[in-house]
């Protein structure tokens, strides 16, 4: 079993305006299993994106360690920003490719799997935001990594073609387990997808619940179920009210 | 096809006019310093015929292209450093300004008086003066550049090449088009200052001789012959290479 450890005892922003620094993640402890998905949901601006910019190695001002339990290395991380970060100049199979040494099949394999196999030679700019999402996400399963980070990937779709995606998503991720990181501030799209989710708040970040998802995954389409157990939670725990 | 056509119609109604109003010009004045373009056609047609034209004008374009491509590579390579580091840019700032301001005159007689009237002398003169402008214009596009792909690219550990080449080369291309534009436009009229002062062929030479023989016809022949190889060069060259990299744009 490879897990990933995650001890970030702090993180500051010094701002130019003013000197004083603001500590945005204090204490912030995680361990991922294998191939286990995990949700954090928290308030917005809470420090999230601070935090999947650290683990993807864009930002290494901070105290702490993460690594991976047999290699005792950073991991490979792919990455899914909330902006899908296309080069508008490359085509889709392009933007693919150059992020990852994926075979040709790989490659095909994942685009049909997103629902995107006729698009391969199109522009990012002639696509749709939904798409374009899609096809970031393809971008970071292709490296085959350690970590996959998802910032919000579904954010301002319309609800039918975010449950589309979190369906593709998900269907895709069973045939190609990886260990995912998905943020979101939506609690029911959390439900859907998470094995655990983890609750955050801020000033600084840091967790204040985990709490497994119980429903089997087979399930997890039914509705009726998913707003069940979300009216649980907060019955159980409280707290969470205030971050929503 | 109906917007193409009426535009060609323009572009000829308007060369005509102006061809005519040159035509009635000479005509008016009916001096020998304004020949006619029936007269410049003429002279024209001889300079091909006699090789004279083609050979002072392929000395002038191997010049141009050698200075240019120096300049155009060198401005890159120091534009894009500048753009990307702060610091750099602020100590070579000054250095900047000051080579902006030299008179193209006085980096011509300098390069002459130091290392000789040699061709080597010729095309160092050419790209410093045309230097600071490609670095200037490069390096703005490089300030300009996109920290959200930067990081994409980081996240997914593009070589430095492949991000160069991939992430940052697309981004600076509305620039470099800039820079090769302007540059054509002020590298040939300096090319001929330099072959006028110390260059014993092309067209810079060759006008200096016409002048002194005050024959302004031969000028105005080259002039022709000059303009419409610039205008090849953008329509054959700069066109299609700018279509093909703005083929992703919707």
């Amino acid at each position: 079993m490879n897990n990933l450890t995650i001890n970030i005892l702090d993180k500051s922003y010094t701002t130019p305006t003013d000197k004083n620094s603001k500590q945005v993640i204090k204490n912030f402890q995680l361990n991922l299993a294998n191939n286990e998905f995990i949700c954090l949901v928290g308030p917005s601006g809470c420090g999230k994106t601070t935090l999947l910019n650290i683990l993807a190695g864009l930002d290494e001002t901070f105290s702490g360690n993460i690594a991976l339990s047999e290699s005792q290395t950073l991991p490979k991380v792919g990455y899914v920003f909330q902006n899908p970060r296309l080069l508008p100049w490359r085509t889709v199979q392009e933007n693919i490719e150059l992020a990852s040494e994926a075979k040709i099949e790989t490659l095909d394999f994942l685009l049909e799997s997103m629902g995107l196999a006729t698009e391969k030679n199109t522009f990012p700019a002639h696509l749709s935001l939904g798409m374009s999402r899609r096809v970031a996400i393809i971008r970071a399963f292709a490296m085959d990594p350690d970590l996959l980070l998802m910032d919000e990937p579904f954010v301002s779709l319309d609800p039918p073609t975010a449950r589309q995606a979190q369906q593709l998503l998900i269907d895709l991720w069973s045939k190609r387990p990886h260990k995912v990181l998905f943020v979101t501030h939506d609690l029911r799209e959390a439900i859907t997808l998470a094995d655990r989710l983890i609750f955050l708040h801020s000033n600084p970040m840091s967790v204040i619940r985990e709490i497994p998802v119980s429903i089997p995954r087979s399930e997890r389409q039914n509705e009726v179920k998913i707003e069940q157990f979300r009216q649980q939670l907060f019955i159980d725990y409280p707290e969470i009210t205030t971050l929503l | 096809m109906g917007f193409i056509y009426r535009r060609s119609i323009l572009t000829l109604l308007s060369i005509s006019t102006f061809l005519a109003l040159w035509q009635g010009l000479a005509w008016y004045l009916n001096a020998e310093t304004l020949p006619s373009p029936v007269t410049v056609a003429k002279v024209l047609i001889t300079e091909i015929q006699s090789g004279q034209l083609s050979y002072h004008l392929s000395k002038t374009l191997y010049r141009l292209s050698i200075s240019f491509s120096i300049a155009m590579l060198l401005g890159c390579a120091i534009g894009i450093v500048l753009g990307r580091h702060q610091k750099l840019n602020t100590f070579l700032d000054n250095w900047l300004v000051i080579f902006l301001n030299i008179p193209a005159l006085v980096t011509i007689i300098l390069c002459y008086v130091w290392f000789g009237l040699t061709e080597t002398a010729a095309i160092l003169a050419v790209v410093i003066n045309k230097l600071p402008n490609v670095i200037v214009t490069i390096r703005e596009g490089a300030r300009s550049l996109d920290t959200e792909l930067l990081d994409m690219a980081k996240c997914y550990r593009f070589s430095k090449s492949k991000t160069l080449r991939h992430v940052i080369w697309p981004q600076l291309h509305p620039f470099v088009m800039a820079a090769t534009r302007s540059g054509l436009a002020l590298i040939w009229k300096i090319v001929l200052v330099v072959e006028m002062l110390g260059r014993s062929d092309g067209m810079g030479y060759q006008l200096h001789l016409f002048f002194q023989l005050f024959d302004v016809a031969s000028i105005l022949a080259y002039t022709v012959a000059f303009i419409t190889l610039i205008q090849g060069i953008e329509l054959l060259i700069l066109r299609p290479l700018d279509k093909h990299a703005q083929r992703w744009r919707r």
